[in-house]
């Protein structure tokens, strides 16, 4: 059986799309079968980040509504073998996702494939209670902003509660992905400190992505950023997360710095 | 060090909880109704004197249908004091208010002559056993994980005691006192049912509101040299004091 990632936030614009991708797209350079899904449904994003957005023939409304099977509306990827994608639906809105529709859907994709990652759309409604319905794990994308790292505590807290897992008693496994850290506006001190994110949140970190113009590179070619450009430095960030997503356990640098906090901040969790 | 944190005039609000019957209805309403009035008349009175919460989540209903459904059930003299779940567009001045973070209890016994059970009624309230009438003894109870934006922990019996932060758009509603090991930066309120003597304890005092037996203080109004430090707040007539902890 495979696991499925939800990735989610609360908040718009954070780069949940883009983590989506990018993390897919290192998880299948492991050789591992990988799906991604757009939960996003009448905003979908998903389908151009991955540069499948012409090849998109029937969607999960589709296959949920029993037009079409679910073989017929996932797409692979002209790049990896192992990586598909099941877009969203752009003309329909959020309320044509059933809850039933979206459990078989899951456990089919979750017979075929390791690793199901959910793109989430933004918000706390039904799309996204949805779309994290029967995730084993979350990542939770964080601005170093106030208003990201509020909303994206709303969002543990409806992990929380609302998942399968929640209801079942079990825990879901909660990771804190802060993206679009930008090093210069660290530097001059206007953006959260990533100890005092960490230390609001309160869930391990499973990595830091830099702003770069690297991402938008490849989001205009239609690639994921761990796919145009492996060697970037948001790609090898991406990278090292989903290696910390499959269990590995590796030293997190901050971008620009050479270590120091850090050391503060294991040393603390660990006395 | 014991700081004044208040001036002497001070609004008393407070915080009470009661347990409301809510009712999830399913489409198509017309038949749900039936189902209602069916369990109606076989435990006549049941929602007699309850206040009724509608649950309208995952309901694909608009405004129109959920006029129509709210005199329906005032019609069958069920009258709902709020609703739950509604999209904003659901919503028009007059109806009951919108209302969120009930939390589920153990269901509602249905006294009826049919055994087959009620499966549409749950009810909301704090999420614990039932609490005996007297109270020889102090109640507390102990969460072990932080409190999130957007939760509220309601527990009028007694004492809480979390074992991490208050989040920023969180509250936490005592009877007796809160204990918080972590930071506040949500709301606290402490005494809440009529208890001066309830104190508020916290690490890292960034709290947005914190009322004891209704007095209260806003963040603004909160003494700058404490906040960020470990702090314990008390009543004293209708004062809130504070001082540092270490
Ligand atoms: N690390 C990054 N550096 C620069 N731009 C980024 C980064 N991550 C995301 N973006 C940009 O931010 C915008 C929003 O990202 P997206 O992934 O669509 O967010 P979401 O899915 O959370 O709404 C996009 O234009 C994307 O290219
Ligand atoms: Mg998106």
């Amino acid at each position: 059986m495979g696991k499925v990632v939800v990735v989610t936030s609360g908040k718009g614009g954070v780069g949940k799309t883009t983590s989506t991708a990018a993390l897919g797209a290192a998880l299948a350079q492991r050789n591992e079968k990988v799906v991604v899904v757009d939960f996003d449904v009448g905003l979908r994003n998903l389908d151009l980040v991955m540069g499948a957005e012409r090849r998109v023939v029937y969607d999960i409304v589709n296959v949920i509504q029993g037009d079409a099977k679910l073989p017929q509306a996932l797409i692979r990827d002209k790049r990896l073998d192992n990586l598909f994608l099941l877009p969203a639906s752009q003309t329909r809105d959020k309320d044509a996702l059933t809850p039933e529709g979206v459990e078989r859907v899951m456990a089919d994709l979750k017979r075929y494939f390791d690793w199901v990652i959910c793109d989430s759309p933004a918000g706390i409604e039904r799309g996204a209670t949805l779309a994290m319905r029967h995730a084993d794990m979350a990542v939770v994308v964080t601005n170093p902003e106030v208003s990201s790292v509020r909303d994206s505590d709303r969002i543990i807290g409806l992990l929380d509660a609302k998942t399968m897992k929640a209801e079942r008693g079990e825990r879901i496994e909660k990771h804190l992905l802060l993206t679009r850290y930008d090093v210069n506006r660290a530097e001059r001190g206007d953006m959260l400190k990533v100890e005092d994110v960490l230390e609001i949140l309160s869930i391990p970190l499973i990595g830091i992505i830099p702003e770069s113009s690297d991402v938008l590179r490849a989001s205009n070619i239609g690639a994921p950023v761990t796919l145009a450009d492996a060697k970037s430095a948001p790609a090898m960030a991406y990278f090292d997360a989903a290696r910390r997503l499959a269990g590995e356990d590796l030293p997190i640098t901050i971008p620009g710095e050479k270590r120091g906090i850090f050391g503060k901040i294991f040393g603390r969790k660990a006395a | 060090m014991t700081k004044v944190l208040t001036d002497s005039r001070s609004i008393r609000i407070k915080g009470r909880s009661f347990l409301a019957v809510v009712l999830s209805p399913d489409l198509p309403l017309d038949e749900w109704l039936i189902q209602l009035d069916d369990l109606a008349a076989r435990s006549a009175g049941f929602f007699l004197g309850r206040p009724v919460v509608l649950d309208v989540s995952d309901l694909a209903i608009d405004r129109g249908q959920l006029k129509a459904l709210i005199e329906d059930l005032a019609k069958r003299n069920v009258r709902v004091m709020g609703i739950e779940g509604a999209r904003p567009s659901m919503l028009e001045a007059g109806m009951p208010p919108a209302m969120k973070g009930g939390r589920p209890a153990a269901d509602f016994e249905v006294e009826e002559k049919d055994p087959e059970p009620a499966s549409d009624l749950r009810n909301s309230a704090p999420d614990k056993p039932a609490v005996p009438e007297q109270r020889q003894v102090t109640q507390s109870i102990v969460i072990g994980e932080p409190i999130r934006s957007g939760q509220s922990v309601i527990f009028p019996e007694g004492d809480v005691t979390i074992v991490g932060s208050v989040a920023s758009g969180s509250e936490v509603i005592a009877g007796g006192s809160v204990h918080i090991y972590g930071a506040l930066r949500g709301r606290v309120m402490a005494g809440s049912v009529g208890n001066a003597s309830a104190r508020i304890f916290c690490r890292k005092l960034e709290a947005e509101l914190i009322a004891i037996d209704g007095v209260y203080k806003m963040a603004e109004d909160m003494d700058p040299n404490l906040l960020g430090k470990a702090v314990q707040l008390w009543l004293e007539g209708d004062v809130i004091m504070a001082e540092t902890l270490f």
